[in-house]
């Protein structure tokens, strides 16, 4: 038997990095715990929406028992905490440990990003967009340790305008607020409120343009984890409640301060006289982020392009294309339909989603030259049909009736674990699984492959999003262009391949059982196939 | 295969315990993780036997020079709206501030009045840790340029408990340097 061969794309695939093998590995592993959908690391994006949502609900309750004045601040939320332990001192609670889970989680998300070098290319606008995030994160959590004005408040008000003195137009002014408590008054404390209401809305606008390049964006983490991430908030808010230090007093100052780290990590540093060096640091780090995605740029496949003659605007690929870079737009080349696709090509992830929503992709057309009406240059669906039917050919040149395991046609998706090709299993690989038509699959089963296995990357985390989504959902009839209902499923297998271990199991578990699925085939089914495979052979 | 049913069941069993033990471990983890670094560990920003002492000031140093008095051949040549008899000059004075600490010289320094044309107040800030415990304070200031020396000065012997801040500021106001 001959083996199927392994095609380039063209397409670049960067190599993983040690990090990003390790970090694959942890996630690995913590999918075996939590399962796909519940594993935290894979929806840090949602899972920071949820707990800003959490720390919002909470603070608007704690807000509404909050007194705004100098003497009134520290009292109203040490009545908070003491007379009211179960109700608003829980909230306040929930509200610090909820806004404290959200700085890690996003900076695990960034440090996730990072390690996986999905900040560049077609990612910029996400990731730059991100980097703004952080400091108003940072803004508001500070922002609301200074309203308990307590000791810990006294050190955040003086280390904060300590280092904004450094900038010219500051100067001490801001500091000799905080000198002596005869300069404070009740209207600082109503604008350190308004702040710490008016960054978080800033922040929200800002996760709001952080996702606006990205098509049906995931805000919200899988129930499981949803329900978990509030009981484990409440639970630790019993277990550790949320309290004040002792009452500012500007004219003595705490020795010891129990910091939360997540916020304040850097404004020791300020307490040690180096205000000029955080700002270094920290311009440092912001103009470090903002450069990435072009100090480190990715290699650009092709974008996708729109072939007018094969176009009909029916939108699907506008519709299923993760990053909104096809749009729909007045018919420009005189035909009688209404719209045709637009490609965005600063958008474009090329990963072919398009191409496999296009139903112009399907392999069964009879003309000469098979293009579809949106087409990734390096991986053109005439060029796979081409593959795919010298594999068979390969196939069917050996001696099938000495065959001692099913023929399979393998799609792969370049960002999993490709499986190996060998003797009756053709592998071609697709920049992303979701490129796959699944008129593709009816066609391989026709021509008479034994099965066709899918291999996609790793559950829940598409390298575009949502390829592996889509394809199960046209597979499943769910989502056009669907798999035909008269496609035995048995024959066809869609598997995560995570690691080259679980694909290669996957692959010989569905080789192995799909001899029976053929055997309880009509023989005339049988044979039909591979004439059709023969007749194709000679296209 | 009847042995292999109840034998794949109990591993069923025991995976999905270890799983839900698996999530209780990680997620107890993270809320450890959570709970201690929020207030943990604590952050010493004064020593034990320490006092903090703080000098600011913003005040506005007097014109760096002298009015000139214009006479009257000079003012006849002016608009009539613009006839104000001396010619005085926008710029103030910097600011020279020093400090002795039981004799010894804390601070010495020269704090430049704001603005383009230094017209603004100058204002200063330092913080710095002293023992706690009496000390003789000296404080000199010198917000006029056309004064040797210096113009105000006060002495006072302080004596802070750790962790009391004492306060040097300016007030001409109030008749100068204040300690407090």
């Amino acid at each position: 038997m001959m083996g199927g061969s392994v095609s380039s794309t063209g397409h670049d695939v960067k190599p993983a990095n040690a990090a990003a093998r390790l970090l694959h590995g942890v996630e690995r592993a913590l999918d075996g715990v939590f399962g796909v959908p519940g594993n935290p690391l894979r929806q840090l994006g949602a899972l920071g929406f949820h707990l800003f949502w959490i720390a919002t609900v909470s603070g608007v309750y704690i807000y509404a028992l909050f007194d705004t004045s100098i003497t009134g601040a520290y009292a109203s939320v040490e009545t908070m905490t003491t007379a009211q332990p179960w109700s608003a001192g829980l909230m306040r609670s929930v509200h610090r440990y909820a806004s404290d889970a959200f700085a890690v989680v996003m900076l695990l998300h960034l440090l996730r990003e990072l390690v996986y070098a999905r900040f560049s290319g077609f990612r910029w606008y996400a990731w730059v967009s991100g980097v703004p995030l952080l400091w108003l994160g940072l803004a508001a959590g500070i922002g609301g340790y200074w309203l308990v004005w307590d000791g810990l408040a006294q050190f955040i008000a003086t280390a904060v305008t300590e280092w904004f003195a450094v900038l010219p137009g500051f100067g001490v002014t801001m500091i000799r607020n905080f000198l002596v408590t005869d300069t404070l008054t009740d209207r600082l404390f109503s604008l350190l409120a308004f702040l710490h209401i008016g960054i978080p809305l800033l922040l929200l606008l800002g996760m709001w343009v952080h996702i606006q390049r990205i098509t049906d964006p995931v805000t919200a983490p899988h129930r499981v984890l949803a329900v978990t991430t509030v009981v484990i908030t409440v639970l630790l808010s019993l277990a550790q409640p949320a309290l004040s230090q002792a009452p500012a007093d500007l004219s003595r100052v705490p020795e010891w301060l129990g910091l939360d780290w997540f916020y304040l990590f850097a404004l020791p540093l300020v307490n040690r006289g180096m205000p000029g060096t955080l700002w270094l640091l920290t311009v440092a780090a912001t103009l470090l982020l903002v450069a990435l995605p072009w100090l480190v740029p990715s290699s650009r496949a092709p974008a996708a392009v729109v072939d007018l003659a094969n176009c009909n605007g029916c939108g699907r690929c506008f519709t299923d294309c993760p990053y909104g870079a096809v749009i729909m737009l007045p018919r420009s080349d005189g035909r009688r339909h209404a719209r045709e696709a637009v490609v965005e090509t600063d958008l474009c992830a090329s990963c072919g989603i398009c191409a496999g929503a296009c139903p112009s992709s399907t392999p069964f057309r009879s003309v000469t030259l098979f293009r579809t009406g949106i087409e990734m240059p390096q991986r053109p669906m005439g060029a796979l049909r081409e593959e795919l039917e010298l594999a068979i050919k390969g196939f069917d040149d050996a001696d099938l009736s000495r065959k001692t395991a099913a023929t399979v046609a393998v799609f792969a998706c370049e960002h999993g674990e490709c499986p190996a090709p060998r003797d009756g299993v053709a592998v071609l690989r697709l920049p992303c699984v979701g490129m796959l038509p699944p008129s593709f699959v009816e066609y391989a089963l026709r021509a008479g492959v034994d099965g066709v296995f899918v291999a996609a990357c790793s559950d829940g985390d598409c390298e575009f999003k949502s390829g592996d989504t889509l394809l199960r959902q046209r597979l499943a009839g769910e989502r056009e262009p669907s798999l035909r209902a008269s496609v035995a499923l048995e024959r066809v297998c869609m598997a995560q391949c995570a690691d080259v271990a679980a694909t290669e199991w996957a692959l010989a578990e569905f080789r192995a059982g799909l001899p029976a699925a053929l055997d309880q085939q009509p023989a005339g089914a049988v044979l039909a196939a591979k004439a059709f495979a023969r007749s194709r052979h000679h296209v | 295969m009847s042995e292999q049913k109840p034998a794949a069941q109990v591993g069923a069993h025991a995976a999905a315990i270890f799983r839900w033990a698996g999530q209780v471990v990680l997620y107890a983890l993270f809320a450890i993780f959570i709970g201690y670094f929020a207030t943990q560990p604590r952050y010493r920003q004064l020593g034990s036997d320490e006092a903090l002492l703080r000098l600011s000031f913003t005040h506005p140093g007097q014109i760096i020079a002298n009015c000139r008095e214009r006479g009257a051949e000079e003012l006849a040549k002016m608009p009539a709206n613009m006839r104000e008899a001396q010619d005085c000059p926008r710029e103030r004075s910097p600011v020279h501030v020093r400090v002795e600490l039981d004799g010894a010289p804390l601070y010495d320094e020269v704090f430049s009045p704001a603005g383009l044309r230094r017209d603004g107040a100058a204002a200063g800030y330092r913080r710095l840790a002293i023992s706690a415990g009496e000390h003789r304070l000296k404080v000199e200031f010198n917000d006029d340029a056309r004064v040797n020396g210096f113009n105000y000065e006060h002495s006072q012997t302080v004596n802070p408990v750790p962790g009391q801040v004492v306060l040097i500021d300016f007030s001409a106001e109030r008749g100068g340097i204040q300690i407090k």
